[in-house]
């Protein structure tokens, strides 16, 4: 054997020059390479961007009614035209998608995280209460997701101390399936194997041997958990269970405007276009970012 | 740019003809890559042809280029590729198609998962005589039935009815060959057929191609790594290295005095049946693809480079032998060992105490357990267990082989040692006496240090998210609380240990070889600094030359720290080289155990007969004996010998209904069950 001295610096360096993010910007490289993913995130950063900044930039006031312009159209001072109550409809939508984002954009990682955990914990443990739990989760998934929502904002309120914690958990409950699947094969290997002969203990095994493999499958889950409770909450906004007015938000201005379609439709059409542009921003990311994690094809590269 | 390989013996002209054949892809940096460079080939008709190399080589690329098929990525950079005088590349894909598969016909390597699972065999055979046999539909059936007796399937009447699953190995292969055969094919390309069976198993295929290729004069293509599956069924051989053609010669001047030092080398790497020996590595790896420098491509392994092996590129030239050598200095060469020469290495020291002993153990798959989805067996209730009455005893620095084929449970022991199976009896001692609990769960921190296990595919045992340095900081974390400098220095010390340097502390795993990976495997094991070392056929995922090297690690870690070895491998030489004494298992049942010459000599156990017959030796001369016919049992027998169903020398009902007792030699501890005594077996 060589002199051990001469190895240390060395070995220092090495370890040190590598860059945690690294990977992450790797990943975020391939995803904009492919055209639906550059959309996709082009559309999700416009989104982000304008729900920032909009306080700014609207030109009106969204509480400003005016009854001497009710359900004009496009012109050139509402260039989206009013609603029902003469507010500015640009303003409105563009100020309509931050409480949407706030509270998804919460809920989201929170639901990711505890079904998360969840799943990958059953999956390594196994066994009957694994089986058990897999058909509650079977049961909850059966009951239409806007029924058992309604039963909890009927009992607890609206307001967001309500809603974040109610959408974590139910959009928790299909990611407990996902990472309990994807840990199941994992499991299996040798390596989670190896570290439970050496007599790791469980906590240790789920975060460096099954966390890393299986963090690609939830980060993708998670996205597409994210576009599906954007449409949860604008869903609970349009039935009244969401924000409360004057706040503006897309479900409800959709509720709003409806009646009034045949003759403003820009007043429906302003925040369809606002809410499905977003969700389908996010759907292309996710779809992207799947293929940029190599989720959904052959996992090695050619030659 | 060289001349073809036609020996001047034939006359008849070539039925694959390649000619200055490269093919390459387009790499990261947008620059080409060859893969395959310059390859000139004939395949006459009637002729086996055997093209061996590591992986990596070229060689599967060559035989699917034979057929006119790239895989993806990959582009013909120039030459043809003609079968019967038609060029395959840029044919239109119909006219392709009518040859392949037909005339020209792929058994490839898995044939299990080329079968399709839900499809009786019967409709598939039949499928593949409607599209390229002439036969009309009424004789298919029949047809079927020959093609199945053909291959030598026992009751083709019953195997016509079965899925794909419900057969075994062997029976699957056995199926694919009979689907090539369809067609009556005038070449068959393998590639790598008989990789991953047992031994039996192999031993059996390899006799079968051998007749059919007489029988039929079909031309056959044989791409294998193993120079004994080759010795057996071809008349010429081709040596790969780094996609070029190394060396071409007949079998028997490939095998016994090769021109070309890479093939002596690889030849030198293989371990001998009959030599307990450890062989000579190989050192070093092929360049990747476009890594080859101006000169020969095998001068950074060579021994006997020369000033101009660095500058010019060597042609496959004719030797006085009748070789063809792509080589400066054949006859130099030649002098190179092509076994190995030292006497054996000096063991380590046995001591006297016993590091474990397992007596009368006993497990069973029967009760689910956490890592049952593992797992191949089925559980049932009445079924015996999977494996029982296992009584060893192992010395301190002393290495255990443990022998057997597929499922005979020799993976299943080493499991339940390390903890992670809980045998269902017997008991477990291990250092002082003290018996070790089942699970990882009821063992000391100290107890879990000192028996560590070493996997078979390191691509599984290591964590692909995980650096070098993180796979063994666990260890050392966990084992004696490294942080750190102390962790880093220790981490680079271990890389020393198993020949890799410190700058291989940040990459992954995929940034690995094959060998590599094996070696971190290594490193990781041996940073609990156990007393006991659990090897799970961790070289049968290897190359033959870097099996070499990773047994020559073995023996030298041993010796340095004294550890006691049980090593797994269903391949004999394999064992042989390595143990002191060696068990062998059948259906989870010693049959045998001893020293390991004495287990390789006679007296043997029948089992052990069969299994020494079936191994196919790098030498065109030996033949395997096959004396018992290769079906794998799913079940052991309830009573009676578990060997009962296949041994050739069974005596009657005595074997079927009492345990054979054990008949032991007092002298050296060598041990046979069987009902039959040793002067007679």
């Amino acid at each position: 054997m060589r002199d051990a001295a001469p190895t240390s610096p060395v070995a220092r360096a090495v370890v040190l020059r590598k860059n945690p993010f690294a990977g992450f910007l790797g990943v975020l490289r391939d995803i904009i390479r492919r055209p639906s993913g550059a959309v996709g995130v082009a559309l999700v950063t416009t989104h982000v961007v304008l729900a920032l900044i909009s306080p700014m930039i609207a030109p009106f006031d969204y509480r400003a009614i005016n009854s001497f312009s009710m359900l004009t159209g496009p012109g050139p001072e509402h260039w989206l035209g009013t609603d029902h109550l003469g507010r500015d409809t640009l303003s409105r939508t563009l100020l309509g998608g931050r409480e949407a984002l706030l509270v998804t954009g919460i809920a989201t990682p929170l639901a990711v995280l505890w079904g998360g955990f969840v799943g990958i914990f059953f999956g390594l443990v196994g066994g009957r209460l694994d089986e058990v739990l897999m058909r509650l989760v079977d049961a909850f998934l059966s009951l239409p997701w806007i029924l058992k929502m309604l039963v909890l904002i009927v009992t607890f309120g609206t307001g967001l101390g309500v809603l974040i914690p109610t959408l974590a958990f139910f959009y928790g409950i299909p990611v407990i399936r996902i990472a309990r699947a994807a840990t199941h094969d994992v499991v299996a290997r040798d390596f989670v194997q190896a570290a439970r002969a050496r007599g790791h203990g469980r906590m240790t095994i789920i975060v460096r041997e099954l966390l890393p493999n299986v963090r690609d499958a939830l980060l993708v889950e998670g996205a597409m958990r994210w576009s599906w409770m954007l449409l949860a909450f604008s869903s609970l906004s349009f039935l009244g269970f969401g924000v409360s007015p004057p706040t503006p938000d897309w479900g409800l201005m959709i509720a709003d405007a409806r009646g009034f379609m045949s003759f403003a439709p820009w007043g429906v059409l302003a925040p369809v276009i606002a809410l499905s542009s977003l969700i389908i921003g996010i759907n292309l990311t996710a779809d992207a970012l799947a293929k940029a994690l190599g989720i959904d094809r052959a996992q090695k590269a050619p030659v | 740019m060289e001349k073809p390989l036609m020996s001047s013996a034939s006359l008849s002209a070539a039925l694959i003809d390649i000619r200055d054949l490269s093919i390459g892809f387009t790499g990261r940096n947008g620059q080409t890559l060859p893969v395959l460079r310059n390859i000139n080939l004939q395949v006459r008709a009637g002729e086996s042809l055997g093209l061996v190399g590591e992986s990596g080589s070229g060689k599967s690329t060559l035989a699917l280029a034979a057929m006119g098929y790239l895989k993806r990525g990959l582009r013909v950079l120039g030459g043809h590729v003609q079968f019967d005088g038609t060029e395959l590349f840029g044919l239109p894909r119909q006219k392709l198609e009518k040859i392949r598969g037909g005339r020209l016909a792929l058994i490839p390597q898995n044939s299990g998962q080329s079968l399709t699972p839900s499809l009786r065999i019967g409709a598939q055979l039949a499928e593949a005589l409607r599209l390229h046999s002439n036969l009309p539909a009424a004789a298919h059936p029949a047809r079927i039935q020959a093609l199945l007796t053909h291959v030598r399937l026992p009751d083709p009447q019953t195997i016509v009815l079965r899925y794909p699953h419900e057969l075994s190995g062997g029976q699957q292969q056995r199926v694919a060959i009979a689907m090539a055969l369809a067609g009556e094919p005038e070449a068959l390309l393998l590639d790598e057929p008989t990789t991953g069976l047992d031994v039996t198993t192999q031993a059996h295929i390899l006799e079968l191609l051998r007749d059919l290729a007489r029988e039929t004069g079909m031309a056959m293509v044989y791409v294998s790594h193993d120079l004994g599956a080759i010795a057996r069924v071809c008349d010429r051989v081709v040596v790969m290295y780094a996609g070029e053609i190394a060396m071409v010669g007949s079998t028997r001047q490939v095998l016994r005095d090769p021109g070309h030092p890479y093939a002596r080398g690889l030849l030198a790497s293989i371990p001998k049946l009959a030599d307990a020996r450890l062989p000579v590595a190989l050192d070093g790896r092929p360049p990747a693809p476009g890594g080859a420098g101006e000169g020969c491509a095998f001068v950074p392994r060579c021994v006997i480079a020369q000033e101009i092996c660095q500058t010019n590129r060597p042609m496959l030239e004719e030797t006085p032998n009748g070789d063809l050598v792509r080589c400066h200095r054949p006859s130099l060469a030649r002098t190179l060992p092509i076994r190995a020469e030292s006497d054996a290495a000096p063991r380590g020291e046995i001591g006297d105490a016993d590091a474990l002993v397992l007596d009368r153990m006993a497990i069973s798959y029967a009760r689910p357990g956490l890592f049952d989805g593992l797992l191949r067996k089925r559980a049932g209730g009445a079924l015996p267990a999977t494996v029982d009455d296992i009584t060893l005893t192992l010395r301190q620095g002393e290495t255990l082989g443990l022998v057997g084929e597929s499922g005979s449970g020799k993976s299943t022991i080493l499991k339940s040692i390390a903890g992670l199976l809980a045998p269902v009896g017997g008991a477990i001692q291990f250092g002082d006496g003290a018996a070790l609990p089942g699970l990882v769960d009821g063992r000391t921190p100290d107890q879990l240090r000192k028996i560590q296990l070493i996997f078979q595919n390191p691509d599984e045992s290591l964590n692909p998210r995980q650096t070098v340095a993180e796979i063994l900081a666990q260890p050392l974390g966990l084992y004696f609380g490294l942080k750190g400098q102390a962790l880093l220095e220790r981490s680079a010390e271990l890389l020393e240990r198993v020949r890799l340097g410190a700058h291989y502390l940040d990459r992954l795993p995929n940034q690995l070889s094959g060998g590599e990976k094996q070696r971190v495997a290594i490193a990781r094991a041996f940073a609990a600094q156990p007393d006991l070392v659990l090897c799970d056929e961790v070289t049968s995922a290897l190359d033959v030359s870097v099996q070499a090297a990773v047994l020559d690690l073995l023996d030298a870690l041993r010796r340095d720290q004294g550890t006691t070895y049980i090593f797994v491998s269903h391949d004999l030489a394999v064992v042989r080289a390595l143990s002191d004494r060696v068990a062998v298992l059948y259906q989870g049942r010693l049959c045998e155990v001893g020293p390991a010459a004495a287990v390789y000599g006679a007296p043997s156990h029948p089992y052990t007969e069969v299994l020494l017959g079936a191994v196919l030796e790098p030498d065109p001369d030996t033949a395997p004996t096959l004396s018992a016919d290769d079906v794998i049992e799913l079940a052991p027998p309830a009573q009676g010998c578990a060997f009962q169903r296949r041994c050739p020398r069974k005596l009657g009902g005595v074997c079927d209904t009492d345990t054979p007792p054990w008949r032991v030699d007092r002298a050296t501890g060598h041990a046979i069950r069987c009902h039959i005594d040793r002067s007679a077996l």
